[in-house]
């Protein structure tokens, strides 16, 4: 609670320092104006940092959507007379239109692709402002009317401040809201690849889609600021070195940290107006020559300080409070288990061919329900690619997989998760700066869902209550209750692999898959490892798993699978297989 | 429009398209090896024209003080990074490769420059002042990030284009410059009237993209560059020197940046920052292509000349939106048929 008072009490004197700095005696008008323009920046540069730092992509075209938000204004209070708060609405829209059809065509597209596009439509739209008469070609909208309330203007800059720093704070605390939901951990599990996201019924596109607009939003609203405080709209600031420039607000401050955008709008705002004022001196002649200090810096932030300058002051700000379990929040509802003994997950001659090459050769077998059953076999075996067709990661060529009877061959991995099959992975795939409380809850993200507006206003708290207690009561059941809030990254492997199986429990799965959960532990993590998936199958959990640790199968198994060469060569009790000379032959070799 | 403008505008095409294949093709070729998006591969193009200009007019090009603090910065750094792991031999090679030839070719070009020597010593000073740019700018920028994810890298590149723009500006001044070709005159073909000029730009560009295809299928050192490509780690295992590989890549891209700089510094008027838009519609051939094939990509760079080229005629204003635009669509398809499977698993 102390922490949080605390908490708390950095922010009320932030936002009061920032309030009182245009009102104090002495500070120069000029200095204001640069606090404007920090804002304006600060808006752009949270939103890449959403982007890039969290969800793993990146733009160099924000300048555009900037350019959107202030044109549109520019022309609807110059053109048509509209009142300047009124044209917000519709800067938004037409930014948001924009963002979703760029985001449609380009944020599903993986790595590098989506930044290449956003530099050729942030060049394209440039030269689109520069070349329409409507919006004044080159030259640019001038005239464009200042805000006002009653009958003052707010021209002056201490005036202006206001709405500017206001506007960032709320996109603070809606961004902040933002990732502390369900979407949030939803786009912050994007940059631990799409696999694992889509694996518990995260629709990665939409929450691409997401957090693009969301950006592109906030650079909008700049750009509305943008075209009433400097009373005139022109191409160049829309261009594509502001562009660059933006992101080098993002990357420069803390491309992981929502107050990183504004730390790096504030260096790059400051730092470009004393570099435009010195360096022409120190050369002789005008020029942008500020681009070669703002360049350096770029290489230089990210070969020294990849996280960027806030973590720095981080370490001075007081610790955030770890998040706070209600354990009396109401249950999430549960999936009607299935009976012991009856078929769970039937493969019927499932079939993958690589070209010529058959990695797993018309295999059948069954799951019942509360078994333990293995799959093994030598390396090279199709355990992996069996695996991969059970969860929707590969298609099958031919055969059929039914789950409580219904078919989820050819379902992707979405939609296999929704029908109560959940997994791990067997290169561990949690996000290493997410808490391990947060990591698993990403398993219930089909379990409850809030939407994304109601997030971001705080409305989705007692959704959240309960995802967390589901979360924190999985994580206990697993015996790592006393980790939850520490990063995930900080863990032992093994200690890893459980929190994997704690957020597969919270999609509250009918059925646990589990890809090789031995490999790389030592003795007493095995150990333990087997003690907890015993401890499942005593609750009622039906388990399969690919493993070719021999002793750890034998020991713990009801029933197993082997598969040589992508055939199934023998399938039957611990006991039958360990018997089964053909079995022996494929691990062991032939007897001379 | 007739048929003779029609060929006209072709012929342009044609010519500007070969220039964006050697840079697709340069950026293919870097990006295979390094996985880095090299967009300031444009800044070297500008810089090698502006050079021949300076050295046509007998001035001391702004290339070669360029190269002098690029070789001090690039020791600088590496002293300060890796002092301890430094041997008496590798320092020795630094002193004459970082320091001794910038200054030496400095030292050379302020006593020649004046004379006018003419053609073939311009052209051979500025592949002397630009070739050891590439690996000198692999070293600053691009070394202490190899492990780094292609995003990254991505975000470098564009930083190292906005430090080299700075820098352009700084040593060329912001004058636009024009050079005199290799080749003049025209010859008639057909109803068509060929500038020398333009055969030479092709031909130069043939012998430049044969040169690679010798280079990657014949020699050893080629072959490395490929196994890295496929696979960095397994290249290492058996021996390829990863480091070496990339600042190699980044030679061969100065060496053809230089080369289409002295093409393109005859064509059209080349300024400090023409080299951006350059570099982007070689760029934007190599996406079209896929970031993958050679041949597709050269293809596809001449695609993107004509259509510059005949976009140029009939909306001039709309030029560079209708070049950039053609992105959009080939990112649609892309987006359409790569499925979830392209799991990136970075972290950044």
């Amino acid at each position: 609670m102390a922490q949080r008072l605390q908490g708390m009490w950095s922010r009320i004197i932030a936002i009061a320092a920032v309030a009182a700095f245009p009102l104090l005696p002495g500070v120069p008008e000029f200095w204001v104006t640069l606090g404007g323009y920090i804002g304006l920046s600060s808006l752009v540069a949270i939103g890449l940092v959403l982007l890039t730092g969290v969800g793993g992509m990146t733009s160099f075209g924000q300048a555009a959507f900037v350019g959107f938000g202030a044109y549109t204004t520019a022309v609807l209070t110059t053109q048509w007379g509209m009142s300047p708060w009124l044209t917000l609405p519709f800067a938004l829209l037409s930014t948001g239109l924009m963002a979703l059809l760029i985001g449609v065509v380009t944020a599903k597209l993986s790595g590098h692709y989506l930044p290449l596009g956003t530099i050729a439509w942030g060049i394209s739209f440039f030269y689109l402002f520069g070349n329409i008469e409507q919006l004044g070609r080159y030259d640019g909208i001038s005239g464009v009317p200042p805000f006002s309330i009653g009958p003052y203007s707010l021209i002056n800059s201490r005036a202006v401040f206001y709405p500017i720093w206001t506007a960032v704070l709320i996109a603070v605390v809606l961004s902040e809201n933002l990732l502390d939901s369900r979407m949030g951990r939803a786009i912050r599990a994007l940059r631990g690849g799409s696999i694992a996201a889509e694996s518990f019924g995260v629709d990665t596109a939409r929450a691409k889609l997401v957090v693009f607009t969301f950006a592109a939003l906030l650079a909008g609203v700049s750009g509305w600021l943008y075209a009433h405080v400097q009373r005139s709209v022109s191409p160049s600031p829309f261009g594509i070195n502001a562009g660059i420039e933006y992101l080098l607000m993002a990357v420069l401050g803390g491309s992981g940290y929502v107050l990183g955008g504004v730390l790096g709008a504030t260096i790059v705002t400051v730092l470009k107006d004393q570099l435009q004022n010195l360096l022409p001196k120190l050369i002789g002649t005008g020029g942008n020559f500020e681009s070669i200090v703002f360049g350096i810096l770029m290489v230089a932030v990210l070969q020294l300080a990849r996280q960027g300058l806030w973590p720095f002051i981080l370490q001075l700000l007081p610790q955030a409070a770890p998040k706070a379990i209600d354990a009396a929040a109401p249950v999430l509802t549960h999936r009607e288990v299935p009976s012991r003994g009856t078929p769970l997950l039937v493969i019927d001659k499932a079939r993958k061919q690589f070209g010529g090459l058959v990695a797993v050769n018309d295999v059948s077998f069954t799951v019942n329900g509360g078994d333990i059953v293995g799959v093994i076999g030598p390396n090279g075996a199709g355990k992996s690619t069996l695996f991969n067709l059970l969860t929707g990661v590969l298609p099958a060529t031919s055969g059929q997989i039914y789950f409580r009877g219904e078919r989820i061959d050819g379902l992707p991995a979405r939609g296999i998760a929704g029908r109560g099959i959940a997994r791990t992975f067997q290169h561990v795939k949690l996000v290493p700066s997410m808490t391990v409380l947060e990591n698993v809850a990403i398993g219930a993200h089909l379990r409850i869902r809030p939407g994304v507006l109601a997030s971001m206003l705080r409305l989705d708290r007692d959704e959240e209550k309960r995802i967390l207690a589901e979360a924190a009561r999985q994580l206990q059941r697993v015996g790592l209750g006393e980790h939850m809030h520490k990063p995930a990254g900080s863990l032992a492997l093994g200690q890893q692999r459980v929190a994997e199986i704690a957020r597969a429990l919270c999609l509250d799965p009918a059925l646990l898959l589990l890809d090789e959960p031995a490999a790389g532990l030592r003795f007493n993590e095995k150990q333990q490892l087997a003690e907890l998936l015993s401890r499942l199958r005593a609750e009622g959990m039906t388990l399969l798993l690919v493993e070719h640790d021999m002793d750890f199968v034998m020991r713990l198994t009801d029933h197993l699978v082997v598969l040589v060469f992508g055939s199934k060569i023998a399938e039957g009790t611990p006991a039958e297989i360990s018997a089964n000379p053909q079995v022996l032959e494929a691990y062991l070799g032939g007897v001379e | 429009m007739n048929s003779t403008i029609a060929l006209f505008l072709a012929q342009d095409g044609i010519i500007n398209g070969a220039i964006y294949a050697l840079v697709g093709v340069t950026l293919v070729l870097v990006f295979a090896v390094t996985r880095i998006i090299f967009v300031p591969q444009g800044e070297l193009i500008a810089w090698a024209a502006l050079t021949v200009a300076a050295l046509e007019a007998g001035a001391v090009p702004g290339t070669a003080y360029l190269l002098v603090v690029l070789g001090a910065a690039a020791a600088a750094l590496e002293l300060a990074r890796e002092w301890r792991e430094l041997t008496a031999r590798y320092l020795l090679a630094m002193l004459a490769t970082d320091l001794a030839l910038p200054i030496g070719l400095l030292l050379a070009v302020i006593q020649l420059a004046p004379l006018k020597l003419g053609f073939t010593f311009n052209v051979i000073a500025t592949l002397a002042l630009l070739v050891p740019m590439g690996s000198l700018i692999y070293r600053i920028a691009f070394q202490p990030l190899a492990e780094a994810t292609v995003l990254v890298l991505l975000i470098a590149a564009i930083g190292v284009h906005f430090a080299l723009v700075g820098l352009g500006l700084v040593f060329f001044g912001a004058e636009g410059v024009r050079t005199t070709p290799l080749l003049s005159g025209t010859f008639p073909l057909g109803p068509l009237v060929v500038k020398w000029q333009s055969v030479s730009v092709l031909v130069v560009t043939l012998l430049v993209l044969g040169g690679l295809y010798v280079f990657f299928e014949r020699t050893m050192m080629g072959k490395a560059l490929r196994a890295t490509a496929v696979n960095r780690l397994g290249a290492r295992l058996v021996g390829v020197p990863v480091r070496a590989t990339g600042r190699i890549a980044f030679t061969l891209a100065a060496t053809i940046g230089a080369v289409s700089g002295i093409l393109i510094g005859s064509l059209t008027t080349i300024y400090y920052d023409s080299g951006f838009l350059i570099g982007l519609k070689g760029f934007v051939g190599a996406i079209l292509a896929g970031l993958g094939s050679y041949p597709l990509t050269a293809l596809a760079a001449v695609f993107v000349g004509l259509l510059e080229s005949y976009s140029a005629f009939f909306a001039s204003a709309f030029k560079e939106v209708i070049v950039f635009s053609i992105i959009i669509p080939v990112l649609l398809w892309r987006s359409l048929t790569s499925g979830t499977h392209h799991d990136e698993d970075e972290e950044v």
